[in-house]
This record gives structure tokens, C-alpha cells and sequence, in this order.
């Protein structure tokens, strides 16, 4: 361990004239402009969903400012210090998960925070880091693809917080992380066989899913999900209303702030998990390729920084990370329209909120760091 | 454990593959998602926005003012005030019911209103409010409003309600609308009763119903997910009712109303030459006002089991026989039928007998009026004389006759629920009883009893009839029209009816004078009216069995109670040269028609003819 990062201290010092001002101060650019396009469009969006209202749109902003803080500050510890405390960043958050049934702060019907003193923390939130970053560490203390006992090691890493999370309960969160999971699991080289058997053994434990974990609402929503015309005017109302937010808006939108199902305030939730709809309605199908263009490319730039990376660790972070990001961007996506079950996680970079922004800019962060703290070979 | 080199390229190779196979399925979930967008955006872009225009646009009716309605002079006798109600927003009350309760000592309702209240809300939109109490009076409005804050989704909202200003004296005349019911919901047409909760029921609000509701507004409303209205995207403003002048003067009215005083029975006026109804009333009467927001039960039972039956039209409804008023039209169809000279005389014994029957058809007069021409007969109205004359026309030519002045089918006025009475004949016999005609029954029909039974508004028409030189206007009610902002009322036209052919003047000249002696003779049978009249009245009057007295009995009026008394009845015209009204009273049970039902009309006539200029 200790000669990798000589080398690479030496390799920076050799090279220091050389590389750009961005790389030293740690900065992907091309990620940096993407990040930076899409909060803009973000606040640009919000501004209109929250109904004008300038107090919202100043604490989105100072929100994206923390946020950009966080990625700069991330980008510059370089990745093996993040892999010697992943064991104890674990920890730490397992503890945490624990500790939130029996001393947690519940909110609308979900323990999900624990209070430290003075601040509220959402454990779940921090996972979506420390899973991704633990299996990866986990994973290249050998090289690839893993052997079996230690895939299953992995497994159970992954699984035992995902089930914790879902107790809560937060089906979002604990997919979102189940999948984070997988996807270092994919990028680690297990055999497709594997795979499908994973696969297998999760659409076998849905039934149990049903029965033991979901909340009569959850299940309500899945039902809805179905069938939303069953309940237009409860569970259903929702996606009825996003539905027709971004149908009627059409190739070129209504204009932004003149959006009818937002404006009006049909759209329910229209500035947190269902900003896209208000996009949609206002910008139509134009905006939508647009911000679709911006995710693409922003989850490619970070799929490419995995190919670049090189070692182990930071191969299988920063495809995780990134494909939690396209995670996220898809699942909102795929719910406000109608494809998936409304199972409530925000709109990346676009919703208003600030947790789940914080903690996609420290993995941002992180990608940047992966980025910029690579030896650069003569070539 | 350390990695070889083979081992790293081997990793990064596979890793490559791996992280290029999750591009592909980027790639691919964007363009699910791209293929899903395209498909709500642009090919069910249409469908979706319908969908969002039905969310947010609403339409609102604005209702129309209803048309006000005045007399002949402009006398108001149906117009539109401003009350107060009390109005409930189910879907902004959490605790119906608590709050129901709460209401109750600040403004009292009744259990009639609170199941009124629950079946209307059922019906309408949970977003709409509902009426529990109307017509709030100024303590309960102030009461009300110092609590207000206490009651969220209650509220008095200020609203148009019908009132009649006369109340009893135009109720069976004029009608009344109330809150539109199931069956004619089923009815009417729901573009034109937009915004509106209320129809005509009777009288002239019903029969005018179209003219007077209006055209209701539309206004396309924005509103918000609250139902709260943003702005208005478009207007048509509600067209008002039209209103409505009647042929009616409502001092006439008033005048009938206070002669007839405690007397049930009716009055109708026509002017003869145009068929103008000037008066027209039903006694006793009720206050119409109670029937807009419906009525009490309570109250509604005690009207309509009264023995006085005040819901009952009479001018309309009540088919009473003519009795001895119609004798000058009969005496008229034998002069042009040659069934008769007026020179003629019969001998009244006080009663006559067919050839080869017993039965004795008694006189009113029980010594007889003896020697009697047709001037004496109707002077005297002399039973006698008209059996004569009735047995020897037979049934089919005093039918023929008396048909052309509209006897036996409504007359077509203007106005809703007209009855038709009855004159009889070998068909109608046939058709209604199944038995052939009998001439006996031929002589009760001679002196307006039997089976003839007729309206007082049928009547006073055909005695207008026969003071306008038998020609028949069609009596109406709808004097003038006014649209709203138009400053010329619209005067409605005359329209004559058929004109009962005359054949000889002479004949129908003896008929008018006759009746002017009935006023103005010694013997007339109305001489009291007629002594001081400062005009000439021609008139008869007419007294007709309630009660079929036994062959060999006699009608003895103290011993009958007064339900099986006599109706008085008393038509006339005047002034007699040149007829400016046409009258006919009656006086249900009221005895004798020349003591009781001929002053009712003098005073009519009077004020009509002395105190106003027509």
C-alpha cells in the first residue's frame, strides 16, 4: 500500500508543470460543467414549481453552494484515505441503523433520523456512500472477479443495512442501495450465472418483501402503480396528475411558469420528487431530451472516470457511485412517468432538498478525486 | 497479496467490459424512458391535454334574473328581492354533523330543512355549497355573523328569491315557482337551467315560464386544485328574464277580493271586445310567498286539508253548473234556431211534465210565473219557459248552439291547469257514461243544470261572448312584454275566436235588453243592483243545485248545512250599449245569486267603469 502512494506522490511532484491547473486543484471539468449545467437548469425548474417563491430558490441555491463545497473538499482526499476509513465509515453507519428503531426522530410515519446533539442525521442517506465504498474495499483486497465466499461476504454486507432501511421504512432508499450494491457486484466480474441468480433469488424474495416489509401504503402504491385509475382520487391521484402535467405539455411545453398542472397546483409535490413533471409541462419534450442529454452525459463522464481508473478500489467506486447517480436519475424518471411505483426518492440535483444533494456531491467528490489523483504515465 | 501484472491487465480488461456493458444498459433505460416521454408528450398530447383543460377549466352558470311581472299599470306582482341564507361547504367542513349542532342555537332549522339539506348535498358537487336555511331574518344574519369565525365552510351568502308583493290576492292568478324537483329535473332542458334552482309551478310563472326565466351566462373560470377561481377566461353574460305586463288591474282584483269577502267562489272580468281578463280571483286564497323555498309540511297539510280548499283554483278548476245564467244564451238559440218567437208565450204552472212520464220538473217559483213570453223568462228566469224551449230544440241543436261560445272545452287562456267543463250531449253521454241520451235530461240542461257544468273563466267568456255581438276573442292574460333594457313594451295582440253567427240582430238585441230588465225591471231578479247604477247593467242571475231535492220534497235552505246550499251565481255585462266589461261571480253555497253574487260584481263594475278609465 505504502508504495502506491509514493509512486504516486512522486509521479504528481514529476509531472507538476505539466498537468492543468483544474487537475491539481483536483477538478474534472467536464464533470464540473455538468454538475454545474444541471443544478442551473434545477433552479431554473424549482423556481417555476415552487410557485415563484424567491425564499425557496435562496435556500436551494445556498443548498448547491454547500454542496459544491462538499465535492471540492472531497475531490481532494485522495482515494486510499477514503479506503482506510471505509471500514470504520461502516461501522459507524451500521450502528447508526441500529440505533435509529429505538432512539431515532420519526417524521410522517418513517424513523429515519437520529439526532446527534445538535444536528439531524439521516443514516440511510450516508449508506448510499459507505455500502458502494465498503464492497469495493472489500472486494479489492483480491483481485477480480471475487470467489465465491467472499462474493457472499458481500452479499450479506449489502443486505443486512438494505433490510434495516426498508424497516423504517424508506423503500427508496433501501433499493436504491440494494442496487448500488449490485452494480459494484456487476463491475467486480461476477459470472453472468451469478447474476441471474441473484436476480433469481430477489424476485423470490418479493413475496417476502410484501409480507413482512412493505407498509399497507407501500403496497398501496405498488397496487396503484398497477392500476392508478382504481383510486383517482386517492393513492392514484399522483401519477394521474403527473401523467397529464407532462402529456399535455407536449413538444415545446406550456413556458416556463405557465405550466397549468403545476401553476394551479394540481401536481402534487410538485417541487420535491415530481419536479420533472413541471419540467416536462413547461419545457415539453425538447426540455426533457435536454436534461436527459445533461444526465447522459454526466453518467458517462463518470462510467468513463471508472475505465480510467486504476486500481481496484477506485474502479469499483467510481462505477458504483456513478451508476447510484443513473439510479436515482432513472428511477424518478421512470415513477413521475408512470413506468415504475411512486417509491419517493428525488430527482438528482433537480428536486428541492438538501441531503440527498450533499451526499451526491460527495460522490462527486469522490469520482474527481478518483479522477485526478491517478499516476500519470509518460507517455 | 499482491496482484501480478497479467492479473491487473486481466482486471481491467474484464472491468472495461463490464463498465462498457452497463453503457449499453445506460443507453438503453434512457431510451426507455426517452421512448416513454415521446409517447405521453407526443403521441397522447392531445388526450392529456383535454385532461389538464377539464382540470382547470370549470364553468360556471351565471343565472339570469327572473322577469318581474306588473298588472295593467304597472302594478309589481312578482319580483326579485335580496335574502339571506345560510349555506354549508361540506368539503371544507371536518365534523358535519358537530358543526350542524353548533348552528342551531344561533339560527334555529328545522328537521324538514336538515333532510332537505342532506338529500341536496348528495346531488351536487362535495365543492359546492348547500342551502340549510333560507330567508334569514336581520337578528338571525347578525347573530350569525358575530360567530363566524367559529364555523369554517359556513357561510350566509346573499341570494335572489321570488316575492309577491300581493300574496294572496294574485297567488291562484300569477302561481308561484319553487326549488325544481326530481320529475322535472327529468324534463326540462339542463342548458337553460344553469345556475338556476328554480321553475315555475302554476299560474302565469308556469305558462310564461320561458319568457320569464331568462337566459343563463356561462363563465369559463381557471381555477386552482382548491376549486378556487383564479381568472376568468371568458363570459357571456346572462340574458334576464323578460318582463311581464298582465291584462289584469290589480285594484280590480282587490275590489273582487273584499266583496267577496268570507265567501268562497271566484270572480273573472273580461274586457269584451278585446278578451283582456281584468280580474280574476279565487277565494279563499293563499300566500305564495311560503311556496318558493318550500313549503312546511306542516303548513302545506293544514292548506290542503282546510274544508276551504285556499290551494283549489277555481276560476279554473271549478266546474260548477251555469244554473239560470245560461238561460239567456238558451233563450238566444231558440230566437236564431226558430225554435221560438219572442213574442211567444207559455203557461207556467211551476212545473212541467213530459208527454207520458210522471216526473214533474219543478219550477224555482212553486205558484209559477203564468203567462210567460221570453222577455218575462229571463226577467223572471222562468224554469218553465226553458223546459219548453229545451224539449222542443232537443239536445243536439242546444249543444250545436251553445258550443260556438266555447262551453265544454277550455278556452285556451294563457294559463296552466284550465279545466274544461262539461256540455253535455248524445256523444259525450256515450263516450263518458255509456248511456244513451234522455229528454229529460234535455230540460236540465235548458236551465244550466244536470250534466252541464262550467268554469267561471269559460263563463265569463261567453257572456263577453254574447256582449261583443258573438264575436269570440280568446280571453288572455299576457297584456305586454319588456326585455330587459328596452324602454317599449312589446303590446300583445287581440286575437278573435270564432264569430257565432248572427242571424237576425233584432234577436240578439231583445236578449241584451232582456238582461238589462233583469237589473233594471221592477220584476228583475237583480233589481237591487240595478237602482242606483249610474249605468246600465245587462245581467242574469243564476242559483244552481248542489243538491238534488227528492220528487215532492222542498228545498228548505235553514234545515241544509251549508256545504249543500245553493252556489249564487250572477254574470253580466256592462255598460249595457256599449259593453266595456263582462263579468261572471260566483259564490259557492251562497244561496240566492241576485242578493249575493250581483253585488260582488256591481262593485267590480263599478270600480272599473266610475273609477278607472278602462
Amino acid at each position: 500500500m505504502s508504495s502506491f502512494s509514493a509512486l504516486e506522490s512522486r509521479g504528481v511532484d514529476h509531472t507538476q508543470r505539466k498537468i492543468p491547473l483544474a487537475f491539481r486543484l483536483h477538478i474534472d471539468l467536464p464533470l464540473l460543467a455538468g454538475l454545474f449545467v444541471l443544478s442551473m437548469l434545477g433552479l431554473f425548474v424549482l423556481y417555476s414549481a415552487s410557485g415563484e417563491d424567491p425564499e425557496m430558490l435562496t435556500r436551494q441555491i445556498t443548498r448547491i453552494a454547500v454542496a459544491f463545497t462538499v465535492l471540492f473538499v472531497v475531490a481532494q482526499t485522495p482515494p486510499h484515505w477514503l479506503k482506510i476509513i471505509t471500514f470504520w465509515l461502516f461501522v459507524i453507519g451500521l450502528v447508526m441503523l441500529i440505533a435509529v428503531p429505538m432512539v431515532g426522530e420519526s417524521h410522517k410515519g418513517a424513523q429515519r433520523w437520529l439526532s446527534l446533539g445538535v444536528v439531524l442525521v439521516q443514516p440511510s442517506e450516508m449508506m448510499k456512500l459507505i455500502i458502494p465504498m465498503m464492497v469495493a474495499a472489500y472486494l479489492s483486497e483480491q483481485h477480480l472477479p471475487p470467489e465465491p465466499k467472499r462474493l457472499l461476504i458481500a452479499t450479506v454486507i449489502i443486505i443486512f443495512p438494505v433490510l434495516l432501511i426498508a424497516k423504517q421504512p424508506d423503500l427508496g432508499t433501501s433499493l436504491l442501495i440494494a442496487s448500488a450494491g449490485f452494480f459494484v457486484l456487476f463491475m467486480a466480474g461476477i459470472s453472468w450465472k451469478i447474476i441471474a441468480g441473484l436476480v433469481a433469488s430477489a424476485a423470490a424474495l418479493l413475496p417476502l418483501f410484501w409480507h413482512y416489509l412493505m407498509k399497507s401504503y407501500q403496497k398501496q402504491r405498488v397496487l396503484t402503480f398497477l392500476d392508478p385509475e382504481s383510486d383517482p382520487r386517492g393513492a392514484g391521484y399522483h401519477i394521474i396528475q403527473s401523467k397529464i402535467a407532462i402529456g399535455s405539455g407536449g413538444g415545446f411545453g406550456k413556458g416556463w411558469l405557465n405550466g397549468t398542472q403545476s401553476q394551479l397546483e394540481f401536481l402534487p409535490e410538485r417541487h420535491t420528487d415530481f419536479i420533472f413533471a413541471v419540467l416536462a409541462e413547461e419545457l415539453g419534450f425538447i426540455g426533457v431530451l435536454f436534461i436527459f442529454a445533461i444526465y447522459l452525459f454526466i453518467i458517462l463522464r463518470g462510467l468513463i472516470i471508472a475505465i480510467e481508473a486504476q486500481e481496484t478500489y477506485t474502479r469499483l467506486l467510481a462505477g458504483g457511485i456513478t451508476m447510484i447517480f443513473f439510479t436515482y436519475f432513472f428511477v424518478n424518471v421512470g415513477m413521475v412517468t408512470g413506468l415504475l411505483p411512486v417509491v419517493g426518492l428525488p430527482l438528482p440535483m433537480v428536486s428541492y432538498g438538501g441531503t440527498s444533494m450533499v451526499t451526491l456531491m460527495a460522490a462527486f467528490g469522490i469520482l474527481m478525486s478518483i479522477q485526478t489523483h491517478r499516476r500519470l504515465l509518460n507517455k | 497479496m499482491i496482484p501480478t501484472l497479467k492479473d491487473h491487465h486481466f482486471e481491467a480488461k474484464m472491468f472495461r467490459n463490464r463498465v462498457v456493458i452497463a453503457m449499453g444498459v445506460v443507453l438503453f433505460m434512457v431510451l426507455v424512458l426517452i421512448v416513454r416521454v415521446f409517447n405521453l408528450q407526443v403521441i397522447q398530447h392531445d388526450h392529456f391535454t383535454t385532461l389538464s383543460n377539464d382540470n382547470r377549466v370549470h364553468t360556471v352558470s351565471l343565472s339570469p334574473p327572473r322577469g318581474n311581472i306588473y298588472d295593467r299599470n304597472g302594478i309589481l306582482l312578482a319580483n326579485n328581492r335580496t335574502t339571506f341564507r345560510l349555506e354549508l361547504t361540506p368539503n371544507k367542513i371536518s365534523d358535519l354533523e358537530g358543526t350542524l349542532e353548533r348552528i342551531s342555537p344561533l339560527i334555529s332549522y328545522s328537521t324538514e330543512d336538515l333532510e332537505r339539506f342532506h338529500k341536496e348535498r348528495k346531488r351536487v358537487h362535495k365543492f359546492d355549497s348547500v342551502p340549510l336555511r333560507f330567508s334569514l331574518d336581520e337578528e338571525e344574519v347578525a347573530r350569525f355573523e358575530v360567530n363566524r369565525h367559529k364555523f369554517p365552510g359556513v357561510a350566509i351568502r346573499d341570494h335572489q328569491t321570488r316575492h309577491y308583493p300581493l300574496h294572496n290576492l294574485t297567488a291562484h292568478l300569477v302561481g308561484y315557482i319553487g326549488r325544481i324537483n326530481e320529475e322535472e329535473l327529468q324534463r326540462i332542458d339542463p342548458v337553460q337551467y344553469r345556475g338556476t334552482e328554480y321553475i315555475g309551478k302554476t299560474g302565469i310563472e308556469h305558462y310564461y315560464e320561458d319568457i320569464l326565466r331568462g337566459t343563463p351566462g356561462v363563465r369559463q373560470v381557471e381555477s386552482n386544485v382548491l376549486g378556487r377561481a383564479i381568472r376568468i377566461l371568458e363570459e357571456t353574460k346572462p340574458t334576464p328574464g323578460d318582463d311581464l305586463f298582465l291584462t289584469v288591474d290589480s285594484r280590480l282584483q282587490s275590489i273582487a277580493d273584499e266583496a267577496m269577502g268570507q265567501y268562497r267562489g271566484a270572480v273573472v272580468a273580461i274586457h269584451p271586445k278585446t278578451g283582456e281578463v281584468l280580474a280574476m280571483l279565487s277565494k279563499p286564497s293563499f300566500n305564495a310567498n311560503l311556496f318558493i323555498n318550500g313549503i312546511s309540511r306542516n303548513a302545506y297539510q293544514e292548506l290542503r286539508n282546510s274544508k276551504e280548499r285556499p290551494l283549489f283554483n277555481r276560476f279554473l278548476r271549478g266546474q260548477y253548473p251555469p244554473g239560470s245564467t245560461v238561460k239567456p244564451l238558451m233563450a238566444l238559440a231558440g230566437l236564431e234556431t226558430k225554435h221560438v218567437h219572442a213574442d211567444e208565450s207559455t203557461f207556467c204552472r211551476g212545473w212541467y211534465q213530459i208527454k207520458g212520464y210522471k216526473h214533474k220538473y219543478r219550477d224555482w217559483k212553486k205558484r209559477g210565473h203564468g203567462d210567460t213570453d221570453l222577455d218575462k223568462a229571463i226577467v223572471e228566469s222562468c224554469d218553465v219557459y226553458f223546459y219548453t224551449l229545451a224539449y222542443r230544440m232537443g239536445i243536439d241543436a242546444i249543444h250545436q248552439y251553445l258550443e260556438q261560445f266555447g262551453f265544454g272545452k277550455q278556452t285556451g287562456t294563457d294559463i296552466t291547469g284550465e279545466q274544461p267543463g262539461v256540455l253535455p250531449s248524445r256523444h259525450w253521454k256515450e263516450a263518458n257514461l255509456e248511456q244513451p241520451w234522455y229528454p229529460g235530461e234535455t230540460l236540465s240542461v235548458g236551465i244550466g243544470q244536470g250534466f252541464f257544468t262550467t268554469t267561471p273563466l269559460q263563463l265569463s267568456s261567453a257572456i263577453a261572448t254574447l256582449a261583443n255581438q258573438g264575436q269570440r276573442m280568446q280571453p288572455h292574460l299576457l297584456y305586454a312584454i319588456q326585455g330587459a333594457g328596452v324602454n317599449n313594451p312589446q303590446i300583445q295582440p287581440y286575437r278573435p275566436l270564432n264569430q257565432v253567427p248572427i242571424k237576425n240582430q233584432a234577436n240578439w238585441d231583445q236578449i241584451h235588453e232582456s238582461m238589462r230588465r233583469v237589473v233594471h225591471s221592477r220584476r228583475g231578479t237583480a233589481k237591487k243592483v240595478g237602482r242606483k247604477s249610474p249605468y246600465q247593467i245587462a245581467g242574469k242571475t243564476g242559483t244552481a243545485q248542489v243538491y238534488t231535492i227528492k220528487q215532492g220534497d222542498k228545498y228548505d235552505e235553514a234545515s241544509l248545512p251549508e256545504h249543500l246550499l245553493d252556489h249564487a251565481l250572477f254574470v253580466a255585462f256592462a255598460p249595457h250599449e256599449d259593453p266595456e266589461i263582462a263579468i261572471a261571480v260566483i259564490v259557492e253555497n251562497g244561496g240566492h245569486g241576485g242578493s249575493v253574487a250581483a253585488p260582488i260584481a256591481k262593485q267590480v263594475m263599478d270600480k272599473y267603469l266610475l273609477e278607472t278609465a278602462g
